[in-house]
């Protein structure tokens, strides 16, 4: 076999038995390495490993207080509203009222011994916070930033996420199906009964239960971002029917079929502004090396297979599937741009505003919700990458970082990005509980008239 | 008559040199330890059958046997320390140290049945089962007593 047992060799074999005797359970000493390498169009890809005790390495939660994220020269950044529960994504309207989603997944089944300690985990880490299953509007119509007024948009929902507006139809995707509600302009409220376009996979066991959504440009499809049901095919394959896939949806009649296949966790779905294409983020498997597999942003061919479970960048195989389909993995395609691994992207944002710098427009912002099963930790950060001819043309930059305190502690994690009709970034906090407004700083001097 | 006599003789002995004694001498963790061995071989079957037929479910029979058995392995050490502090027991020590081994290699072995997909079976997995299948059924056929009391009534 190929890859390499790193952790059952004997004398770490030894080294292990007496760390677990003296109840010490830290399994491998594995560091990852410089995720700078592993930034762009072709990531290095070190051997996988496979452990006795997968490293986790948590950011535990503190308050934010009176402090904020940092952000690049020539930027600033200020809370546009707090006091959210789980707010996870962000979606603004015409009118430029601001759409917050508070949603967080639904209660994951207990299978194996290992899913009583990954419940443990995601508590300490703040991921199994109560969540509104709401969504909230937030109207700032002066523009500046703060919000003159605040209701709850829609309630009762079924862990929402995605939301698009296709002329007066509001589209909400919730974990187990899109829901469709009239919306007026200007409404701050609906109350009207929701009807399903289509069911969407959800649960019993529903492993990544965010369902991005996307409206084509003429309205008569939606493109929706289907989460895989496990790691690595832990659940079965059969549970991972028609998941780990990018869907298009009809509008018209609610009749899907699967856009692209093989993509982990689609998030994220944008149009790039100059060429037309879909593009996402997606999370990639976990459990093999700090630095496997890189998280990627792509953009995403119609009938394209990126990979998950079988393989990942192209024909790297993952002997954790069995068995193998040799003849998907030989057309499986290699993502456009590797993000590092385990930054959990979860936010992407094509900027088209003209309120940021010069330099941001054009390209992409991504937000890296962060890792918890890698030392260091990687992510907790939003980053730009910039594109040129519809491509991305450069390394990413740090944009809004300070999610994580000298001491490791998350302060917050950054989750979904939107663009408020004044052309400023927001990011949705999920453990900040809050949603920040990053625009350009005011001009020190003025600049003297030539 | 002398039906009798022989009866009551032999009444009389048992009364008077085994059971009591016997009772008294009893290992406390006699009765917990083959509970782990059943589990562990449970799991070497079940990963077999998951070998030939990767169905999630019996990797999650296997690790599920695995945990049970380890759980019931602690109960099995603590009354086995039990036995040697307080109550004078000695270590039977190739069976002890054989049993010892296959709770330490199940500890690995809960541990890779943890991994995600097929590598939590295949091959690590299987190996470590089959190697506690193969030490339980060399220690344990030869009876489940970790200690024992030191003869000492014999010089008496």
């Amino acid at each position: 076999m190929s890859y390499s047992l790193m952790c059952t060799n004997l004398p770490r074999l030894a080294g292990v038995i007496v760390a677990v005797a003296g109840l010490g359970l830290a399994g491998c000493d594995d560091t990852g390495g410089d995720p700078k390498v592993q930034i762009g169009a072709h990531p290095a890809l070190p051997a996988l490993q496979q452990y006795l005790l997968p490293p986790i390495q948590i950011a535990t939660p503190v308050p934010w207080g009176n402090d904020v994220p940092q952000v690049a020269a020539g930027l600033q950044v200020r809370a546009l509203a707090k006091g959210f529960e789980h707010p996870r994504s962000l979606y603004v309207l015409p009118n430029g009222d601001v759409l917050v989603v508070e949603s967080n997944g639904p209660k994951a089944p207990i299978f194996r011994p290992k899913d009583l300690i990954t419940g443990w985990v995601q508590w300490f880490a703040g991921a199994k916070a109560k969540d509104a299953n709401r969504i909230t509007l937030l109207r700032d119509s002066r523009g500046d930033g703060n919000p003159e007024e605040r209701t709850v948009f829609l309630d009762h929902l079924n862990s929402p996420f995605g939301v698009a507006l296709v002329g007066h139809e509001l589209y909400v995707a919730d974990t187990d199906a899109i829901v469709r509600y009239p919306y007026e302009d200007g409404q701050t409220s609906i109350t009207a009964k929701g009807t399903k376009l289509t069911e969407l996979p959800g649960g019993p066991i529903d492993h990544h239960w965010t369902k991005a959504l996307l409206a084509s440009r003429d309205g008569s499809k939606l493109y929706v971002g289907v989460g895989s049901n496990s790691n690595i095919g832990e659940n079965g394959i059969e549970a991972e029917h028609e998941r780990a896939a990018i869907w298009e949806v009809d509008i018209a009649t609610g009749a899907h079929r699967i856009y692209a296949s093989g993509v982990r966790n689609p998030t994220g779905l944008q149009w790039e502004p100059s060429t037309g294409e879909l593009w996402a983020i997606a999370n990639e498997r976990d459990e093999i090396g700090p630095d496997l597999v890189p998280d990627y942003l792509t953009s995403v061919q119609d009938g394209g297979f990126y990979g998950w479970p079988y393989s990942y960048y192209g024909q790297h195989l993952d002997p954790r599937i069995e068995p193998q389909r040799p003849e998907l993995v030989a057309r499986a395609i290699v993502p456009d741009y590797a993000l590092s691994s385990h930054v959990a992207p979860l936010g992407l944002t094509m900027y088209t505003g003209n309120q940021l710098p010069e330099i941001y427009r054009g390209g992409a912002f991504v937000s890296e919700h962060g890792s918890w099963d890698r030392t260091p930790l990687n992510g907790y950060k939003v980053v730009f990458v910039p594109f040129n001819g519809g491509k991305p043309s450069g390394h990413a930059q740090d944009v809004v970082t300070g999610f994580l305190d000298a001491s490791n502690h998350a302060r917050g994690r950054p989750v979904g990005l939107a663009v408020d009709r004044s052309g400023a970034l927001l990011i949705a906090d999920d453990v900040g509980n809050t949603v920040w407004r990053v625009s350009s700083a005011p001009q020190p001097f003025p600049k003297p008239a030539t | 008559m002398d039906q009798m006599t022989l009866t009551a003789t032999t009444f009389a002995r048992d009364l008077s040199s085994r059971p009591a004694a016997q009772v008294h001498n009893q290992a406390m963790h006699q009765m917990l330890a083959p509970f782990p061995v059943a589990y562990f071989m449970g799991a070497f079957v079940t990963d077999l059958v998951y070998w030939r037929m990767p169905d999630v479910m019996w990797e999650r029979f296997s690790v599920w046997l695995i945990t049970a058995g380890l759980v019931m392995a602690a109960l099995v050490v603590i009354t086995a320390l039990i036995d040697l502090a307080f109550r004078g027991h000695r270590p039977v020590w190739v069976r002890a140290l054989g049993y010892l081994l296959a709770v330490l290699l199940s500890i690995f072995n809960v541990f890779v049945h943890s991994r995600d997909g097929y590598t939590a079976v295949v091959p690590t997995g299987l190996a470590l089962s089959a190697a506690v299948f193969v030490i339980l059924l060399l220690t344990s056929s030869m009876g489940w007593a970790l200690t024992d009391r030191p003869r000492a009534g014999a010089g008496k």
